[in-house]
């Protein structure tokens, strides 16, 4: 009897317990870390304090690697019926995400008045990844540009104004030979400039073509201009720098290793995402600079980072449980935050003004440098089935780099390759 | 009939998870080849052979297979030669053998990734490991994995440091069994020791060398791991290997009707080569 009775109590409690629970609404969160610093615990921290504020409202954060690996965990989950609800994803995943039919048009989710001011409040250039075929698909969350990082002790010691960073494509080549040092069999010891050509060159790249005044693909996603001569031109100089000018190391040079050689006195000057900032200000043993990108026929660089997505979802409740929580992640005031704790552009001009990141900025000026260069920014390199088309960039820069193929016919063999598997989107 | 039955039942086991795990999946492999890749709402619909068709024009393709070949015939033999020269050393009575097979044995326990991962570090250009050392001697910085001329090789020899170690133990074990009577009778014969290697080792290793260059060739078509780590199959696909290519195609391209056929093509020839070890053992290769 006694037994009997412990289990009637334990099926009620469950009970109570289920009712409760179904009452409330649980959302997945998937995230990628791709910055230093212990971004988890801020993470967990941001769910926590929304849900001290929605109640009812419970947020699951789930790290899921790198970017490259949170997108593949989000698409075989949604494969499998078991989609996270909202995930922070590569801007330039938007394609992808919308050819496989996995993410919902937040301006359809988000319709009522305060919704369409949020959806104005970012910064244009962030909005440029974020919008195709008349919807917006995703929201800014950890956005960058590229910025040069330069030496000034290594300025100095070239005879150069320490406080100037080279301006233009130029003084990228005259600096260069300055910032040069040799050892006494002939090795260099110093570099002029790093630009890293590993794993996504085409970023970086996408700096120089910028600055040359070429568009790499349309807004639609449809067509690329790889083998514009301006594009051809860019590609020249990129390879020059290392092969005839020689301010740059041979061959393919490596993204993570690059902050590491700046501070070890390999490189004078490094081009790298803002998000390296605090690792920047963290383990620079000298004084150093941080300026915007050198100028050809404009300034500028491509924009960079991670948007939140909302997955399609049969069960209302939830997706507006992750539109609430996007709106949470993207005030002001969490905006500033985020760009404080990682170095991460803030994503809209409001969160500039908050007392947090008025402070900030005060205290390191250099914060500001990548949010002003955003009014030269553009998108970046994103089209349907974007990995491949990108990967024909990619796969050419490097064999420009390496003195494989010269400029043009390698441009030419991306441009044909890219044609060919965007064809069956151009209708 | 009976025995039979109860024979079964004793491989159910088995057979159900191999069946669930791996020949399943193959098969369901090979038909998924013949379709295209649904995407949304557009369902997968037969294509035939078409999927074959842009892999015979692929040019990445052919990079990653002629990379893979290149792999295999340079690593294998070598990996060989290392773990037989090894295997002869520590075999012999020195002092400090057991200290010295463990250390040829190490880079077999420690996992793939994190093995990468230190061999970064001694290929980074400038600082790292090799090129502070060539340094020391006056040679010119290397950018090892930068240049596409020496990217491939330098992954080759992670595949060789990692393998010999472990192989070497496959004929430690063959050395043993090697009769004594018959290095008595070389003795007793004056032969030399390049002639007691030729005339009595070798032969009597070859079933082990013929397993252990089947499985390094089966072992060099599955690399995949340190390319990841290290390259990430660049410069240009200069060290896109095949199976790295697949996980390329299936999980970043998200094209997986093609993926499918490149496995298809893979296991093909992973599968015959797994037949020909099995007709050669039968063969002559035990020295009688």
């Amino acid at each position: 009897m006694k037994v009997l009775a412990r289990i009637a109590t334990a099926t009620a409690v469950a009970l109570t317990l289920g009712v409760s629970a179904a009452s409330a609404t649980e959302i997945t969160f998937y995230y990628p870390i791709a910055v230093g610093g212990p971004i988890t615990k801020i993470v967990d921290g941001y769910a926590e304090a929304f849900h001290k504020k929605h109640p009812d409202i419970t947020v699951k954060p789930v790290y899921t690697g790198s970017y490259q690996d949170s997108v593949v965990k989000a698409m075989t989950a949604a494969k499998a019926g078991n989609a996270p609800d909202v995930a922070v994803l590569l801007s330039t995943d938007m394609f992808t995400l919308i050819d496989n039919e996995l993410v919902e048009p937040i301006d359809k989710l988000a319709t009522s008045d305060a919704d369409k001011a949020w959806l104005k409040a970012f910064y244009p250039a962030f909005m440029e990844n974020s919008q195709a075929q008349g919807h917006t698909w995703g929201i800014p969350f950890q956005r960058s540009t590229i910025v040069q990082y330069w030496n000034k002790d290594a300025f100095k010691a070239a005879g150069l104004d320490p406080d100037k960073a080279p301006a233009t494509w130029d003084e990228m080549v005259s600096f260069g030979k300055k910032l040069i040092k040799k050892d006494a069999s002939g090795n260099v010891t110093q570099w002029g400039i790093e630009i890293p050509s590993s794993g996504f060159p085409y970023w970086l790249f996408q700096a120089l073509t910028t600055q040359n005044g070429a568009i790499l693909a349309n807004q639609d996603g449809t067509k690329v201009a790889y083998n514009d001569p301006k594009v051809v031109e860019a590609a020249q100089f990129f390879a020059d720098l290392s092969i005839k000018d020689g301010v740059m190391p041979k061959g393919i040079i490596d993204w993570g290793t690059t902050p590491k050689d700046f501070f070890e006195g390999k490189t004078a000057v490094m081009w790298t995402t803002t998000g390296n900032l605090t690792n920047v200000r963290k383990n620079a043993k000298f004084a150093f600079g941080v300026g915007p990108m050198p100028k050809k026929v404009r300034g500028g660089s491509p924009t960079g980072g991670g948007n939140l997505y909302i997955f399609k979802s049969k069960d209302k409740a939830k997706q507006a449980a992750a539109l609430e929580f996007a709106r949470f992640l993207t005030t002001p005031e969490l905006a500033a935050d985020w760009g404080i704790a990682t170095g991460y552009i803030a994503t809209r001009p409001d969160a500039w003004e908050t007392p947090a990141m008025k402070k900030y900025a005060a205290e390191f000026p250099p914060a500001l440098v990548a949010r002003d260069q955003l009014k030269d920014a553009v998108a970046e390199l994103s089209t349907h089935d974007n990995q491949r088309v990108t990967k024909a960039l990619n796969d050419a820069l490097q064999a420009v780099l390496t003195g494989a193929k010269p400029a043009k016919a390698a441009l030419d063999q991306a441009q044909a390759e890219a044609t060919r598997l965007l064809t069956s989107y151009q209708n | 009939m009976n025995i039979h039955i109860q024979g079964w039942l004793l491989a159910l086991p088995a057979v159900v998870l191999l069946a669930t795990f791996t020949h399943i999946p193959a098969i369901k492999t090979v038909i998924d080849s013949f379709f295209s890749t649904p995407h949304g709402t557009r369902p997968a619909r037969f294509i035939g052979l078409t999927q074959y068709h842009s892999l015979v024009a692929d040019p990445i393709f052919w990079r990653a297979f002629t990379n893979n070949l290149l792999y295999a015939l340079i690593t294998v033999p070598l990996a060989i030669a290392f773990a037989l020269a090894m295997a002869l050393w520590v075999n012999g009575k020195i002092s400090g053998r057991a200290g010295l097979r463990l250390a040829f044995f190490t880079p077999t326990i420690l996992p793939m990734v994190a093995a990468a991962n230190i061999w970064l570090f001694f290929y980074t250009q400038d600082y790292g490991l090799l090129n502070q050392i060539g340094r020391a001697f006056g040679f010119a910085s290397v950018n090892w994995l930068g240049d596409p001329t020496t990217a491939l090789p330098s992954l080759m020899a992670v595949t060789i440091w990692k393998e010999a170690g472990f192989f070497m133990i496959f004929y430690l074990a063959a050395l043993q069994q090697v009769p004594p009577d018959l290095y008595e009778a070389a003795r007793m014969e004056n032969a030399g020791r390049w002639q007691v290697f030729r005339r009595i080792t070798w032969p009597m290793v070859m079933p082990t060398t013929l397993f252990v260059g089947i499985n390094a060739l089966i072992n060099a078509f599955r690399v995949v791991d340190q390319v990841i780590a290290m390259t990430g199959g660049g410069p240009d696909n200069a060290t896109t290997l095949l199976l790295f290519y697949i996980y390329q195609v299936a999980f970043t391209f998200w094209d997986l009707g093609y993926a499918a056929a490149l496995s298809t093509v893979l296991l093909t020839g992973l599968a015959a080569v797994a037949l020909a070890q099995f007709f050669l053992l039968d063969r002559k290769v035990h020295y009688r």
